[in-house]
């Protein structure tokens, strides 16, 4: 298997799937002869043409409400939004419509759209692309929230979300773009949503991730093994729906937690996971648990990036202080 | 400006274009009329008496709301705002759905019909008849889609978003804009420093019309020719259709708090746009003067037997909201129905 990386997986989903689907159309800012500003749908509109690699208008909110249109009409549209930071003037069409209308409907209508979103910060970008805004999204009903920390995940969940009947948000971690490569099956493969992935086997404490924090959380527990801490990571993959069974067995088995994430720690889906946690596992915990996010003040310039998103000192700190809690 | 968007016309004083509807079409529009005027009075009534939840009427803006549906085909796709049952049921949702829906148990839709559940928030579902359009076209069928919103629409960013994206994709689409005077309290003054709401089509591209919106058979015809035009491929048209919302914005609102009764006066007694339809059709020699009287007795009958099918509804299963939420339930989702298994309580409000 060739190795690739996480941009290169995703436009070969991309691309196969156009391949495969006819009714497959994508639509966003700078998709087609530019190939997306991160160059996911890099040589789609060459051999697929701009009736179905649509460059729309500066129109977040248009992009996904015309997108939900063409899903309820027959297609199935892939949305781009070009940073998360750009998402906002959209969450209307997400709040509003989205998530509702196969229930308004009675089950007549189904959105089988996908809105891709580059999600997260860590490349020096100016300061409103970089946002995480997971948590509302997650807070959201009727909708699917996806996040791949790998290549193999990036190209088997968006193909899973493709074939997704139901609306899914699929957030790709800006970082892992092309953070290293992995091996990834040349031909076409899913990834359930919803199981989480076991990243990394431990038995002292589980930190528990999504996204780039994924990667920072294996660093750190490749680092603490050195001094005989054995981290288990476990990667959630899939926001909504949650593999509360994964969490929770990790957790039995180690007594202690930390959850990491690089959005703002308050009312962050990290506090969701404590809650799970706190439901199926109470009785094993050894120790309080911890976060370790992102502060609680709008996503600074980038000269301040590497400090306000949670870095490998911080999650070495919380892992100490649940060992000795 | 508003010189150059003259109003189209077929029926009285002022007529400019020729009535190109035939008799039987527009003897059905009628009827439809009365039966949307009927069934609003009898689900206000039903709204006093507590049988039924808040309630917009649509008095005053029938021939806008039977007018343009009857133009359409069936396979034509409808985005609806929530003043739109008449559209609605004259697009093919039994009506007693709109019954259920304002008694807050269901969908406003139901059936074969092409339609989206009735959007609350403003023009937000505007986009969705756009990417609609969108896919009618790409798919290679012959149709279009309409979406249905009022004046103080137009204010909102997905109007504008939605008439841009139309008119760069070319969409097969039909914004048809009632402008009745009013968004809740605030007048169409107050949305708008231009003197038209039509004109805001030109910044996009967009071909707009500016219809009499109390002239049946004028709302027919200029849908019927928006229609032609975005099959023939001539891209979108914005239809701005001049009416008046003579009743409140819903049963939950008093209109003599922001407007005097006499604003009523130009827009009611033969101006109410089922009796200049009712006068123009027998002038023209398509309806006698007895036949009115019973249409009107037929859409009495008919709106008591479709609200008593709604107020006899059984009462919903409580676990009908999971339902349909997803294709398939989520394990988390499905714990949650289970939760609510276990509840005591009554089934959901009858």
């Amino acid at each position: 298997m060739p190795a690739i990386n996480m941009a290169t997986a995703l436009n070969q989903a991309l691309g196969q799937m156009m391949n495969t689907e006819p009714r497959l159309v994508i639509l966003g800012e700078d998709v087609g002869q530019n190939g997306g500003v991160f160059r996911v749908t890099a040589g789609l509109w060459e051999t697929y043409g701009a009736e179905r690699v649509m460059d729309t208008p500066l129109a977040e909110s248009a992009i996904v409400g015309s997108a939900i249109g063409m899903a309820i009409g027959g297609l199935r549209p892939v949305a781009e939004i070009q940073f998360m930071g750009f998402l906002y003037p959209a969450l209307n069409q997400i709040f509003s419509h989205l998530g509702r209308l196969g229930q308004r409907s009675r089950g007549k209508f189904r959105v089988p759209l996908v809105v891709r979103i580059p999600y997260g910060g860590g490349i020096r970008a100016p300061e409103q692309h970089a946002d995480s805004a997971e948590a509302p999204l997650v807070h959201t009903a009727g909708i699917k929230v996806v996040v791949p920390s790998t290549p193999y995940d990036a190209k088997g969940l968006l193909v899973a979300a493709i074939e997704d009947p139901d609306p899914v948000i699929f957030l790709e971690p800006i970082r892992l773009y092309r953070l290293g490569r992995a091996e990834v099956p040349a031909d076409l493969y899913r990834v359930r949503i919803g199981p989480a992935r076991l990243a990394r086997t431990g038995s002292d404490v589980s930190l528990i991730s999504w996204g780039a924090m994924t990667h920072l959380a294996l660093q750190t527990a490749e680092a603490m093994a050195g001094d005989g801490v054995s981290v288990e990571v476990v990667d959630l993959r899939s926001l909504k729906p949650m593999d509360e069974a994964m969490i929770a067995e990790s957790v039995r088995k180690t007594g202690r937690a930390v959850v990491v994430h690089e959005a703002p720690r308050t009312a962050g889906l990290g506090g969701e996971v404590v809650s799970v946690i706190q439901e199926h596992a109470f009785w094993w915990l050894k120790a309080p648990i911890r976060r370790v996010a992102a502060y609680d003040v709008p996503y600074p310039p980038y000269a301040w990036e590497d400090v306000y998103l949670p870095t490998p000192s911080r999650v070495m700190r919380a892992i100490r202080q649940v060992l000795q809690d | 400006m508003a010189e150059e968007w003259p109003l189209y016309r077929v029926i009285g004083d002022g007529a400019n274009h020729p009535d190109r509807v035939e008799a039987e079409v527009a003897k059905r529009i009628y009827a439809q009329m009365v039966l949307l005027r009927t069934f609003d009075e009898k689900t206000i009534t039903l709204q006093r008496q507590g049988r039924v939840g808040t309630f917009p009427p649509s008095i005053g803006q029938e021939a806008a709301e039977i007018g343009s549906a009857a133009a359409l085909s069936k396979d034509d796709w409808m985005a609806p705002s929530y003043r739109d049952h008449g559209a609605l049921f004259m697009h093919g949702v039994p009506f007693h759905h709109v019954v259920l829906f304002a008694m807050g148990k269901g969908s406003s839709i139901d059936g074969e019909a092409f339609v989206l559940p009735s959007s609350i928030p403003i023009s937000s579902h505007l986009p969705h008849a756009v990417g609609l359009a969108m896919a009618c076209r790409r798919l290679g069928e012959e149709r279009v889609a309409i979406a249905y919103f009022g004046d103080g629409g137009t204010s909102e960013g997905d109007f504008h978003e939605a008439l841009n994206f139309a008119g760069v994709f070319k969409a097969p689409v039909i914004f048809f804009c009632q402008n009745n005077g009013w968004a809740i309290s605030v007048p169409v003054s107050r949305q708008t420093a231009t003197p038209t709401l039509v004109q805001k089509s030109q910044a996009y591209g967009v071909h707009g019309v500016r219809v009499d919106g109390n002239d049946a058979l004028a709302c027919y015809q200029v849908v019927a020719e928006a229609r032609e035009r975005a099959l023939g491929d001539g891209g979108p048209t914005m239809i701005e259709a001049l009416t008046y919302r003579i009743g409140p914005h819903t049963t939950a609102d008093d209109p003599t708090r922001y407007r005097p009764p006499e604003s009523l006066a130009p827009w009611t007694g033969d101006n109410d746009p089922l009796v200049r339809l009712a006068q123009y059709l027998v002038q023209r020699g398509v309806m006698t003067v007895e036949e009115p009287p019973a249409i009107w007795a037929e859409a009495r009958q008919r709106v008591n037997r479709a609200v008593e099918e709604a107020l006899n509804s059984p009462p919903v299963r409580k676990e009908a909201m999971f339902d349909s939420v997803y294709a398939e339930v989520p394990d988390a989702l499905a714990a949650q129905m289970e939760d609510l298994a276990e509840e005591e309580a009554p089934d959901a409000r009858n």
